[in-house]
């Protein structure tokens, strides 16, 4: 199995036309995940390679289609309006790629989308891959392959190194998630957890967090409670100087507070398995009884 | 971005809330005038985007006019943890009765924005909340409503018992809302929020962190952004759009991605060495954008080795590399370079540095340990 995208997704992307849009639908369509719109408003009627239907509104597009989840690429600044656009269409689930949504927006989509039921995944973020299975965002579909192993990040090349160092000692995934690199963001390391502890075929679990407040202490608690699996993580930004944004809008060290130091002795505490570089991460699963 | 103390005091006034005459100088002259103008004592402030302004000596209290030049003619220049001072606000000395504390931030945990005030003003709110939280009331704001007026009289008296005084600060917290919201801002607060022999409720220091997204939307907050006051090679990066944090190491980072940047520097620190800078060229990178990362990375003089750090996915390697070889085209490098690159259309990368006469590794371990050598251990 998988969490949250399978072969049952049925994808519209929001931002189809667009550069990042067109170059991504056709990676994902290659990947064989099951695109069945696109939405650009201007070119309803018109077909995407001449094969995916466009539409000028997500509404039309899941009336049309049934999509049942959605993919956004469009400008950062009509990223808030294109979620409350998906959940009022009626997807379940939301896949932000957009960079740069202002904080604000934020606060006010996600009680929006609380209210929908909708789960949003970035923004800001790679998005997700099942193995074999379908592919929303951007994570490359050659590094990865099928197996028993849950990826969940906040960072998005990381999370490919990290896939990669698996893939080559023969540990495939079940889903790769990166959650986004921003402050505010709709699916946290909790609700991955959650899904990677449900899901009978996710055998073993990857946590790569990064500098800046407490979701990592937050998922490292919740670890000790719920989760059973065998569990490593890894924090970027050992060495970064506190109250600098390094990149991502999240990952800033306010104060004395969320410092790798500090979630790594989360991790420890909680018994998930510390990579002190991303190298460890096989021999680390290893240590703790996951095999390929 | 963060705003100057003067910048921010603008902004709040602009929203209604009483803040103490004042203006900013930039030579000794203009802070002279300023202080006759306003008459009595002033205050001489230094406006550096530094905290403990104070204890650097970037504050200081003049009785009259030509002290205040005097003052202003000793900060003006003078380097507050690295930062030249070009500005200096001058503000009449208040005569304080209280001082309490009043912000308003982008909570992370919560997911909105959160009010926190305190009647132990006047001092690092940090600091507060770790010793005597009970001084601290918080209240979190839907964004959807803003701040209600009966959520801003309950933490007014929290603050006050008089009623003028607490009517006063709701009225303040309220507009303090606003100028968050309208500034884009992650961080909004008065500190301290005094009250005046005579009764009045004054906001004495301000201080606004802007949400760097809100800035394409903000052209008028984005104007207010100063230059002077950073770091030129970050400037630089940041107009070529690229990610940059000057650090004082030896290995120069090149790398695409924030998160693998950052487990870059940490790997480079657990071979022995240490990053000379942050650098992300970000996702679709052009080959520019790699040129104008060399340039920055070796302008450092600090820097004797560079590493480049790639995993191809959005980003091509073969961009990367023919980045490579245009900026080493243009100006020769001076310290060994060495260079990972992984990922999508690495063999096509391989051969354009192999014929420019580059080698490039695959591995991230390999790589960095290689740079941390050449660029002779520090730690």
């Amino acid at each position: 199995m998988s969490i949250f995208i399978d072969r049952d997704t049925k994808l519209v992307v929001q931002g189809i036309t667009g550069r990042d849009g067109s170059f991504h639908t056709r990676q994902m369509i290659e990947y064989g995940t099951n695109v069945v719109a696109g939405v650009t408003p201007g070119k309803g009627g018109q077909k995407f390679e001449s094969r995916v239907p466009i539409f000028n509104t997500v509404a039309d597009a899941v009336a049309a289609t049934g999509a049942n989840a959605s993919v956004i690429y469009v400008p950062a600044r009509f990223a808030a309006d294109a979620v409350y656009e998906a959940a009022d269409a009626g997807v379940r689930l939301v896949v932000c790629i957009s960079e740069g949504v202002p904080v604000l927006d934020m606060t006010r989509v996600m009680p929006y989308l609380r209210e929908h039921g909708v789960r949003l995944i970035g923004p800001n973020c790679p998005g997700a891959i099942s193995p074999g299975k379908a592919k929303v965002g951007i994570i490359p579909g050659s590094i990865c392959r099928e197996g028993g192993v849950g990826v969940v990040s906040r960072s998005g090349t990381l999370t490919y190194e990290v896939v990669h160092q698996l893939t080559r000692a023969g540990f495939g995934q079940t889903t790769c998630v990166g959650i986004g690199g921003d402050p505010i963001i709709g699916t946290n390391f909790i609700d991955c957890l959650e899904g990677f502890q449900a899901d009978p075929e996710t055998t073993a679990i990857v946590m790569i967090g990064e500098i800046g407040g407490t979701d990592e202490q937050q998922a490292a608690e919740y670890t000790k409670a719920h989760v059973t699996k065998p569990i490593v993580g890894f924090i970027a930004g050992q060495t970064a100087p506190p109250g600098r944004r390094m990149g991502h809008a999240g990952a800033i060290i306010s104060g004395a507070s969320g410092t790798a130091e500090e979630k790594m002795a989360a991790f420890e505490r909680c018994g998930i398995g510390v990579m002190k570089r991303p190298a460890d991460v096989v021999p680390l699963l290893r240590e703790r009884g996951a095999t390929p | 971005m963060n705003l100057h103390e003067y910048q921010a005091r603008g902004l709040l006034k602009a929203a209604g809330i009483p803040v103490p005459d004042g203006d900013v100088a930039t030579t000794p002259a203009e802070a002279e005038a300023i202080a006759t103008r306003l008459g009595g004592t002033v205050v001489v402030k230094a406006q550096v985007h530094a905290g403990g302004r104070g204890k650097a000596g970037g504050v200081k209290l003049a009785k009259n006019a030509k002290e205040a030049r005097e003052h202003a003619s000793k900060i003006l220049g003078m380097t507050i943890k690295g930062l030249t001072v070009e500005k200096v606000l001058v503000v009449p000395a208040a005569d304080i009765a209280t001082e309490s504390y009043a912000g308003v931030i982008l909570d992370r945990a919560s997911q909105r924005p959160v009010f926190m005030v305190s009647p132990a003003g006047g001092v690092d709110i940090e600091e507060v909340a770790a010793k005597t939280p009970e001084k601290i009331m918080k209240l979190g704001v839907d964004p959807r409503y803003g701040l209600l007026s009966h959520q801003a009289m309950q933490l007014a008296f929290f603050l006050y018992t008089d009623l003028g005084q607490v009517r006063a600060a709701a009225k303040i917290l309220q507009q303090l809302y606003r100028a968050f919201v309208d500034a884009g801002a992650s961080l909004a607060e008065i500190n301290p929020l005094v009250t005046t022999p005579d009764g009045a409720v004054v906001a004495l220091d301000a201080k606004i962190g802007v949400d760097d997204n809100e800035l394409e939307r903000k052209p008028a907050i984005a104007a207010l952004r100063d230059a002077s006051s950073e770091n030129p090679a970050e400037v630089k990066a940041r107009e070529a759009g690229l990610s940059f944090i000057k650090l004082d190491g030896a290995v120069g980072c090149c790398v695409n991605g924030a998160g693998l940047a950052m487990a870059t520097m940490d790997l480079v620190k657990y071979y022995g060495g240490e990053p000379a800078n942050f650098l992300d060229i970000g996702g679709s990178s052009n080959p520019d954008k790699v040129v104008t990362a060399l340039e920055i990375i070796t302008s450092d003089p600090n820097v004797k080795a560079i590493l480049f750090n790639i995993f191809g996915g959005i980003t091509r390697c073969d961009d990367v590399a023919n980045g490579i070889v245009t900026a080493t085209g243009r100006t020769k490098l001076k310290v060994p370079m060495v260079i990972r690159l992984t990922g999508t259309n690495e063999e096509l990368a391989v051969q354009i540095l192999q014929k420019a006469g580059f080698s490039a590794l695959t591995d991230m371990d390999e790589a960095v340990e290689r740079a941390v050598e050449l660029a002779g251990r520090t730690a």
